[in-house]
């Protein structure tokens, strides 16, 4: 970790429910990661909304680059056999 | 990556917007839609973290153990949706720490609501209830905003300011309920905050400057004129419901056109504390730099223990 006086950014992910994935909410400063998680409570889950958090500092995560998405994610677009629709099942056949 | 003219990411730019397709913090944009968006959401910071003030005021004296609960849960809110703005407009490269020093050398602005004084336990009331009732007017289109993560906040806090408003309101209805007294004290308070709720939505339209270019790029889905009577509209019928008046001599329901005509906005006043000559400007900002200088010491010890805690963990 680097001297820099100013508070790192973390990334915040809430878990709504047991059974649901947790999902990014937002992002805050804190010292470190037990501060982190405490400020993640206070901030984002003062009505109940969540049972677990999980936080990443920014600094940690690493991303595809919007620029590129286009050819980035090309490959799924021209796949359409991936999807059932692509096939043709007589209407006769049923539980399919 | 091939070479694309800064037209050509312009034309693509307005065409996710025309399309109502969110703009994300590491898509390409323009560098004045970047400057607006800072602008307005740390404004919008500022604004929730200096509204805290004249409510914060108020905790230790309120009436009874229930109202200092609310209140305490209200205008720890306030604390949150600042965060939740702060964290929005870090993501378009704003420096968090030069924002805040930008309010406090007053280069940014915040609502000039927050620098009328809240002198009685009935402005609790006639804030949540008109202030925050104007802020969600506000807010409430602000969740359709172009940038992703100003709207994904918008939700949140609007969620939560419905809350304040009914507490507010709450607040107003038993006073104008109460004793003589009481009702006066209600009435005085709607007397001080009505003119300047209007003024929160800010200047005309044909004196907004902001305005046309925000209404393109979808920042902005309602101009300050709409969404004004639209405020007007909803507020005058609650005050008659508590038998109070709102201080309008013009004000009469107007049939034709389906709304209220209101009399005319003292604008001197609103560029006046604007300006910062209101009756709390530098009182505001002189609390916010003591708040941020004293707590200096608690940033950086917390900052030395964790560093400390990490090197021991790199040792063992």
């Amino acid at each position: 970790m680097s001297n820099k006086k100013e508070w790192p950014l973390w990334e915040v992910f809430i878990r709504g429910k047991q059974g649901l994935n947790h999902k990014h909410v937002g992002s805050l400063r804190a010292s470190d990661y037990k501060m982190a998680v405490d400020n993640a409570r206070d901030v984002y889950t003062r009505r109940s909304e969540g049972v677990s958090i999980w936080v990443v500092e920014s600094s940690n995560l690493y991303a595809s680059d919007p620029d590129e998405a286009a050819s980035f994610f090309e490959p799924a677009d021209s796949k359409i056999y991936r999807h059932p629709t692509f096939y043709d099942v007589p209407d006769d056949i049923s539980h399919m | 990556m091939s070479e694309i003219s800064l037209e050509e990411l312009q034309k693509k730019f307005q065409n996710k917007i025309d399309k109502d397709v969110k703009i994300e913090p590491r898509d390409w944009m323009p560098d004045d839609y970047r400057k607006t968006l800072i602008r307005q959401i740390s404004q919008h910071a500022h604004s929730e973290v200096v509204g805290m003030l004249p409510e914060g005021n108020w905790i230790t004296r309120a009436p009874n153990l229930r109202r200092k609960a609310v209140l305490l849960a209200k205008v720890q809110d306030e604390a949150g949706h600042g965060l939740y703005l702060y964290s929005a407009c870090e993501t378009l490269g704003a420096d968090r720490e030069q924002t805040i020093d930008d309010l406090h050398s007053g280069k940014a602005k915040y609502s000039s609501i927050f620098n009328y004084p809240a002198i009685s336990w009935a402005d609790m009331g006639a804030i949540g209830w008109l202030v925050d009732g104007a802020a969600i007017m506000n807010q409430v289109p602000l969740c359709r905003c172009s940038y992703g993560p100003y709207a994904r906040a918008m939700v949140r806090v609007c969620k939560e300011e419905s809350f304040h408003q009914r507490q507010g309101f709450e607040i107003i209805m038993v006073l104008a309920k109460g004793t003589p007294a009481q009702k006066e004290m209600a009435q005085d308070a709607l007397n001080r905050f009505w003119w300047p709720s209007l003024m929160m939505f800010g200047p005309n339209d044909a004196e907004s400057k902001h305005t046309k270019q925000s209404m393109d790029w979808k920042i902005k889905r309602h101009t300050n004129d709409e969404l004004r009577q639209m405020f007007v509209d909803v507020t005058v019928p609650q005050a008659e419901s508590i038998g109070l008046t709102v201080p309008d001599k013009d004000l009469k329901w107007n049939e034709k056109e389906n709304r209220y005509d209101y009399g005319k906005i003292d604008w001197e006043e609103f560029w006046q504390v604007v300006k910062g000559n209101g009756p709390c400007n530098e009182d505001r900002i002189r609390v916010r730099k003591k708040a941020k200088d004293d707590g200096l010491w608690v940033r950086e010890a917390a900052m030395a223990f964790s560093q400390k805690r990490n090197n021991k963990a790199k040792v063992a």
